[in-house]
């Protein structure tokens, strides 16, 4: 038998980690370092030291609690519709039917669109004039008027909450089907023998046993929506009047539009530390009830 | 379960699907027939073109830097695609065939990786980037995807890894392979289809990127989201234009996605499941 060299998987994980201490460790740490900074490439005079003056200037800024808000709407309403969504698509997918697997594939392809297209798809058929939201809704009598779904302040975020949501339905589908397809049929038998009825199925049985799934999944998908920029920006730029702003595109607007990088490093920090408090309480009370 | 009344499987099953069937691809169609209607057609909202025209696509091949654009992203994410895999495919390894101190804190880190947003990564970066005078070249965009593809790579390729048992190799190396000999001639070939799918995932990722590429490119290394984005203009939108570039940038994704899904959502569901 081989002796067991003890430096070949540090050695095998070098590369990698050195990537990663280049590109993530070290630009994190700049980063809580820019915060502290007056950072601006378009003010190139004033450089330097100045405290928790970002912060305070974040903190007191309305539009950072406008931001906020947004972007709490954005996530509960994202993810909540992907979820609901992506589960009935999940339970469809779990029956098993002849083209399943090419209908599966088919309903993923929203997954591996660039979110910039995605944004623009979208916007086309958004659009005031010559939309075909507008056209249908036009023709089923629902609405007498086109509306301007993405240049209206109270239309813009429930209309950038559907394509977010249509972007993410099938991540969810295709996890939580793993996790219908885990689910032991003995369960379900027994519970027919007892007469139980569909619902009660559901919600005793298919969703207890899917929790380890469930939690995965939207708390992958609480950072990625938190995260996201594109689909936003490249349908309303965060307007019209910030309706659309959320916590990362305004950190984005900041450091691609104004070059401030010194607050853009101040709100980015701000959204990663708010994240993790919001994961943290998740991870807790997920798992409080579950035994 | 047996005795499904039709009535119940229509409204349980089909009437759902077609409505989920609709809604995901309904907005494809509509891309589809705008970007091949004529110019005049496209403010009519026809549901069927009245007259098939490609000259859009003509136009975009011919009168943008929609090729420029082409050759940047298929250059940077098929080099991204390189680098990640070769550094992560050793890591993984060493994550699934070894015990060593410190390996759950290294799997840990590269898990919480995830939780950065792309903002918080991009000012530093930038900088680093312009210190380093590799801005606005493909390289500064293959560093900058490594941050979210190398964490993605390390997680997939090491369950891959794990549902190959290491008896294989120890069978090979009890023959007198060596262990790096044994990793290639026994492993590699199975775990080929793990790693293609990898692959593919970590391409159309770097494809479709958009926060970091619009930063860190000019005119020269543009790639094809912010090209796209580039064609919204500030008074009219030449949506004929969009919606063909649209529409070629998709097709390789979804070819190359179509022959890997099912490895993929395999990889990817496995450690969800397991929890």
């Amino acid at each position: 038998m081989k002796k067991k060299i003890h430096w070949a998987p540090y050695l095998l994980i070098m590369p990698a980690v050195l990537f990663v201490l280049l590109v993530v460790a070290y630009p994190v740490l700049n980063s809580i370092g820019m915060s502290f900074q007056n950072y601006n490439l378009m003010i190139p005079g004033v450089r330097g030291f100045v405290g928790f003056k970002n912060y305070i200037t974040v903190l007191t800024d309305s539009l950072f609690y406008q931001s906020l808000l947004n972007t709490v709407i954005w996530v509960v309403f994202g993810v909540g519709f992907q979820f609901i969504f992506g589960f009935i698509l999940a339970l469809i997918l779990n029956t098993s039917f002849h083209a399943r697997g090419a209908i599966r594939a088919t309903v993923l392809v929203p997954w591996v669109t660039p979110g910039v297209l995605i944004g623009l798809m979208w916007s086309w058929m958004y659009d005031g004039n010559y939309g075909v939201i507008n056209d249908v809704l036009h023709k089923l009598g629902i609405i007498n008027k086109f509306i301007p779904f993405l240049a209206n302040p109270s239309t813009a975020l429930p209309s950038v909450i559907v394509t977010i949501v249509w972007q993410g339905i099938p991540f969810f589908a295709i996890m939580l089907l793993a996790g219908l397809q885990a689910i032991p049929n003995e369960l379900y038998e027994a519970a027919d023998v007892d007469g139980c009825s569909r619902i009660r199925k559901l919600f005793n049985i298919t969703i207890p046993s899917m929790k380890n799934t469930i939690f995965v999944t939207t708390m992958l998908r609480i950072i990625w929506v938190a995260n996201s920029i594109d689909v936003i920006f490249s349908m309303t730029g965060g307007g019209p009047g910030y309706s659309t702003h959320t916590l990362s595109v305004y950190a984005f607007k900041k450091a691609y539009g104004t070059l401030d990088f010194g607050i853009a490093s101040t709100l980015s920090i701000m959204l990663t530390l708010l994240l993790m408090i919001v994961e943290f309480f998740y991870l807790k009370n997920f798992f409080k009830d579950a035994e | 379960m047996k005795k499904e009344s039709v009535l119940s499987k229509i409204f349980l099953f089909f009437i759902p699907l077609t409505l989920i069937l609709i809604f995901t691809l309904f907005p494809f169609y509509w891309t589809l027939i705008t970007s091949i209607k004529t110019p005049k057609e496209i403010f009519q909202l026809t549901y069927w073109p009245h007259s098939v025209s490609f000259s859009n696509y003509i136009k975009l091949f011919t009168q943008s830097d929609y090729l420029i654009c082409l050759r940047n992203s298929f250059l940077v994410a098929a080099c991204t695609t390189l680098v990640t895999l070769c550094t992560t495919l050793l890591a993984a390894y060493a994550f699934s065939r070894y015990r060593f101190k410190g390996k759950k804190a290294f799997l840990t880190i590269f898990l919480m990786i995830n939780m950065f947003p792309s903002v918080l990564l991009l000012v530093p970066l930038f900088a680093i980037m312009r210190n380093l005078h590799i801005l606005y070249t493909p390289g500064a965009l293959i560093l900058a995807y490594s941050t979210f593809t190398i964490p993605f790579s390390v997680w997939m390729l090491t369950g891959f890894l794990n549902d190959l048992p290491s008896a294989l190799e120890e069978a090979a190396m009890v023959d007198g392979c060596n262990r790096p000999k044994a990793f290639v001639r026994i492993i590699l070939p199975i775990a080929v289809p793990g790693i293609v799918a990898t692959g593919v995932y970590i391409f159309i990722n770097a494809w479709n990127e958009y926060t970091y590429a619009v930063m860190f490119t000019n005119n020269t290394s543009r790639t094809i989201p912010v090209f796209l984005k580039l064609l919204v203009g500030e008074f009219n939108i030449d949506w004929g234009l969009l919606t063909a570039g649209g529409i070629i940038t998709i097709l390789p994704i979804c070819i190359m996605f179509m022959f890997v899904q099912k490895s993929l959502i395999q990889g990817l569901t496995a450690g969800a499941v397991k929890g």
